[in-house]
């Protein structure tokens, strides 16, 4: 009877390790760790034909944004910084002119946007601006969108905009989007200091 | 007579190792669930810009990179400083990129094609131009979603300062 009770020889499993390790190193080696980010964008499609007339767009629903080859601003013919940006961005857009938006805050300058709908912003860089400018630019921009947005929601919703979950809050998503909706144009750019 | 025999080499214990490999293991699946392959051998030096409005791109196999910067140190004698394009692991010029772009489009399956993203890695001192012409000729590949790649700043005042 004991003798069928051969007792099984271990596994020598000293060498797991080494396996483990070299397994490990591979991965090491190979793979990165930055996990890509950045700022979405949209192109608009390309035409060979130009359009024939753009549609007419009243010069106070305008808002452009220069940048020049030394990486300074022009807004709306005014010198600015880019720390000033966002917030003239977020005047323009939140000004409320003719007054049929009923959740901003604007002044109701005249001599600004009518409402967050009609209002566009229109960026246009030289070819020799840094791309690092430019993404500030682009940065800025989006970001007054986002903050509006964010106002927009503590409001109405009662809570936090970026903190929303892209699924579960897909509709109040959309509708906080549709009013205030991102018009950024992008010009062609200049080629003067080149 | 018996003599109780001292042994004779009193040498430390052996230090038990028999959970060396469950640690190592351990350490392997973080790394393999927490990094991801690296895509290419970077040929130019990108020093990507900053921004807060960032958003993570999700499915990897729906992104194409398109990267721009000076060539790195090794190649300066053979390509210049002046910066250039990379695409997948070689130097391009600019009329390379809409047959890039199409090509990997056919690589896609059919229905990843339209959420087909481009992500532009520039450095951050390339010139617009360079951006642009870039640009021009993802328009002229219907490629229309892209992402410019960037890095969360550490704090958002380096954001506005002029070095960056």
């Amino acid at each position: 009877m004991a003798r069928n009770k051969r007792a099984i020889p271990e596994i020598n499993a000293g060498s797991m390790a080494d396996i483990a390790f070299l397994l490990l190193i591979f991965y090491l080696v190979t793979t990165t760790m930055d996990t890509d980010k950045g700022i979405n964008r949209k192109l608009p499609p390309w035409d060979e034909e130009l359009v024939e007339d753009p549609p007419p767009i009243k010069e106070r629903n305008i808002f452009t944004v220069l940048v020049n080859s030394n990486d300074q601003l022009l807004v709306e013919d005014e010198y600015l910084e880019i720390s000033q940006l966002r917030e003239k961005a977020m005047e323009f857009i939140d000004n409320n002119g003719d007054g049929s938006c009923t959740y901003c805050k604007g002044y109701k300058v005249s001599s600004s946007s009518d409402n967050p709908d009609k209002a566009v912003i229109s960026l246009q860089n030289d070819r020799g601006t840094s791309y690092g400018m430019y993404v500030k630019v682009q940065n800025e921009l989006v970001a007054a969108y986002e903050d509006l947005r964010e106002k927009y929601a503590e409001e109405e919703y009662g809570k936090s905009y970026r903190g929303m979950d892209a699924e579960e809050d897909k509709d109040v998503i959309k509708e906080i989007k549709s009013a205030y909706p991102q018009k950024i144009s992008e010009a062609e750019p200049l080629n003067i200091g080149g | 007579m018996a003599v109780i025999k001292k042994k004779k080499d009193k040498g430390l214990p052996a230090v038990n190792t028999s959970a060396l490999p469950d640690i190592v293991f351990m350490l392997l699946f973080f790394f393999m669930v927490a990094t991801v392959m690296r895509e290419v051998d970077l040929k130019v030096s990108v020093n990507k810009p900053q921004a807060t409005e960032i958003q993570k791109l999700e499915r990897k196999s729906l992104v194409t990179y398109i990267y721009a910067g000076s060539p790195r140190v090794k190649y300066q004698d053979k390509f210049g400083r002046s910066p250039r394009i990379q695409l997948n692991d070689a130097f391009a010029t600019i009329d390379d990129v809409q047959a890039f772009v199409i090509q990997e489009r056919e690589a896609k399956s059919e229905e990843d094609r339209p959420m087909m993203t481009m992500s532009i890695k520039a450095d951050k001192s390339v010139k617009m131009g360079l951006i642009t012409d870039i640009k021009l000729q993802l328009r002229k590949a219907q490629a229309l979603k892209i992402n410019y790649s960037s890095l969360q700043p550490k704090n958002v005042e380096a954001l506005y300062s002029s070095e960056n």
